[in-house]
């Protein structure tokens, strides 16, 4: 007797929801033993984690300018994803998207350039798109593997941020801190609530959301790519073009993290800094999944990272947790997403050999 | 210490992570997988090493808990990958991402303590010779052992029929499958390779090579183990000079400095990932020839 896993033909609307729903309920209860194995006050924890970023305004604000760039790099990625392209190296596509726009306000400290934040932006979105092509082209002209080279170009990015923060573009009155210049007023996104730090780049990622959910539900573009990604072969005889879907997957992927990348530095930091290298286009990977590839899963998924991120900083106070719980949590929720995923998408089905 | 000798002395002890980790994720993918959780596996075998070591003084122990709890954390990518066919970057991503908040969580109150090192060995009658022998031949026993295993590791992939086994499973598994080589059971044990090499890795960064528990002290090390495997086109010798090579540039500003360049240390840095970049165009466009 055998155990197999037969794919089902379509995954239902049931399993789409509640493969999500028992992950985040058996990544509570892993982070519940584990928190208590390491004499930590679990129930505390799990209260900071979730609960907490509800409780006031300010938190709440915050979850929402976290949930900015994740929504919007994850949106970007999706589409990638769903083609059977995986760029992983959107950080790297964010910290370019963070530099080119920076270049403005750290040439023109006064501001004095017309139209400063839209074409910091069309940088930052122009850098990432462009940071991602190459990765295009060495992928569709010489079958260099994605997966590496994006990985690779995020790695490389760090190196030229450090060389950036630590040489030309260190502030010259920062005290020798790896950093640019305070940017000027015109550089700074508006806020969207007053009181908070939340701007208006959330606009954008919701903007960002509806596009991803016309093109992959209601396009033909979007159908080209999801077949691309479903049955490679049918997109092939169905002259589908291979290389464009490439090309589309990672340069969407790339402008979206490149706009992310500017939305940072034009907003909460304000200035470009080692810190933009949090690991967003990282977790933007995990929002992507854990939203089932789909553009309303990752307006859910992206929430509920942002919370989580949020909640993490307040468990570092109230329960004592390393920040790292944190990404504790993420790999875990990830980690029983794929089981939970895959085992609702498959039936299991038990082999009799007959035997003579 | 003149700069050529730092160069020559410290470069092994550079390499060793990297070749660690890089042969075991090299055995990984030679049955046709791709596993990126490297970064957390290595991070995990550095705090369990670190925290074994500094309550019971023992290197063994240490490396033996590294070793076992990055097996683990490896299983878990084989239950999604081989369990559930679960998409492979995804989960190497999720066990990545695992690894090196559990190092933290772990090693929070461990931060910035210390631990004895490793005595040096010498190698009697190498390590008499002039300049080479007190830099290059007088290293620690697990350098040793290392090199030993590299030889061992290349006999076994290129001299045993369990070598062409796993060259058979990662080159059309469905054919392995079908005259009866135990495919999954191939993999599941590439995989716990890799997860051990991984951990051992780690625990050589954090109890010996610099014997102090740090947040984030794996530093990127797993990602440049990643692109050795490329770099060394997944043969066991290459990899081996690939690790060299990446250990001599990973020592950075230091190494600039001694060969008198005047680059920024932030383009020694990038090296790694420029040529394996290189590389993979190099040999992505001569296998697509073939086809």
């Amino acid at each position: 007797m055998k155990l197999r896993l037969i794919r089902r033909d379509s995954a239902s609307r049931l399993a789409m929801f509640t493969a999500p729903v028992l992950a985040l309920v058996l990544t509570c209860v892993a982070s519940l033993v584990l928190f208590s194995a390491l004499g930590k006050d679990a129930g505390a924890a799990l209260h900071a984690l979730l609960l907490k970023p509800f409780l006031s305004w300010y938190s709440f604000s915050e979850v929402l300018l976290k949930m900015a760039p994740l929504l919007l790099i994850a949106q970007g990625l999706a589409i990638g994803f769903r083609a059977n392209v995986f760029n992983i190296g959107a950080e790297g596509q964010f910290i370019v998207g963070a530099l080119c726009a920076s270049a403005l306000p750290v040439y023109f400290p006064d501001g004095n350039f017309p139209m400063m934040l839209p074409a910091m932006i069309a940088f930052g979105a122009l850098g990432g798109t462009v940071y991602a092509l190459i990765a295009a082209a060495l992928r569709t002209r010489f079958g260099a593997s994605e997966i590496l080279v994006t990985l690779m170009m995020a790695l490389i990015a760090v190196q030229i941020l450090n060389y950036l923060l630590l040489g030309p573009w260190k502030d010259p009155r920062g005290f020798n801190f790896p950093q640019t210049v305070m940017f000027p007023d015109n550089a700074m996104l508006p806020i969207l609530f007053d009181g908070t730090r939340t701007n208006i780049s959330l606009i954008f990622s919701l903007l960002a959301s509806v596009f991803a959910y016309l093109m992959m539900q209601h396009h033909f573009r979007g159908y080209q790519l999801r077949t691309a990604g479903l049955a490679p072969r049918a997109a092939l005889y169905a002259g589908f073009s291979a290389p464009r879907m490439v090309w589309l997957g990672l340069g969407l992927g790339g402008l979206a993290a490149g706009i992310a990348g500017a939305s940072e530095v034009a907003g909460p930091l304000g200035q470009l800094q080692r810190s933009v290298t949090s690991g967003y286009g990282y977790a933007a990977i995990i929002v992507a999944y854990v939203g089932g590839l789909n553009p309303l899963g990752i307006i859910a998924s992206s929430f509920l990272i942002s919370v989580i991120y949020i909640g993490g900083d307040s468990a570092t106070v109230s329960a004592g947790l390393p920040v790292a719980a944190v990404e504790v949590f993420q790999g875990l929720l990830l980690f029983f997403y794929l089981l939970t995923f895959t085992l609702i998408r498959f039936r299991i089905e038990i082999d009799r050999k007959v035997t003579a | 210490m003149s700069g050529l000798e730092f160069l020559l002395a410290g470069t092994l002890a550079a390499a060793l992570p990297l070749l660690l980790a890089a042969l075991g994720e090299m055995v990984v993918e030679k049955t046709g997988l791709l596993n990126l959780g490297l970064e957390g596996m290595m991070a995990i075998g550095a705090a369990i090493a670190f925290i074994c070591v500094y309550h019971t003084g023992s290197h063994l122990l240490g490396f033996v808990a590294a070793a076992l709890i990055s097996t683990l954390v490896a299983l878990l990518f084989a239950v999604l990958v081989i369990g559930v066919k679960a998409n492979e970057v995804a989960a190497g991503l999720a066990i990545g991402v695992l690894g090196l908040g559990l190092s933290a969580l772990f090693g929070k109150s461990y931060e910035s303590l210390t631990i004895k090192g490793l005595p040096k060995i010498d190698i009697p009658g190498l390590s008499d010779i002039p300049l080479l022998g007190q830099t290059v031949f007088t290293q620690d026993i697990v350098v040793w052992l290392s090199i030993v295993g590299t030889v061992a590791l290349w006999w076994v992939l290129n001299r045993t029929k369990l070598g062409l086994i796993i060259a058979a499973v990662g080159e059309n598994a469905d054919a392995a499958r079908s005259i009866g080589y135990p495919v999954v059971l191939i993999r599941l044990s590439a995989v716990s390779f890799g997860g051990a090499m991984c951990g051992l890795a780690g625990a050589y960064a954090s109890t010996v090579y610099t014997p102090l528990w740090a947040d984030g002290m794996i530093a990127g090390r797993g990602w440049i183990a990643l692109a050795l495997v490329v770099f060394g086109t997944w043969q066991t010798g290459r990899v081996a000079f690939g690790a060299l090579l990446f250990g001599i540039l990973s020592l950075g500003e230091l190494t600039a400095q001694a060969m008198g360049v005047g680059l920024p240390s932030q383009v020694l840095s990038s090296l790694p990932y420029l040529v394996t970049i290189l590389m993979l165009v190099v040999i992505s466009r001569r296998r697509s020839d073939l086809i």
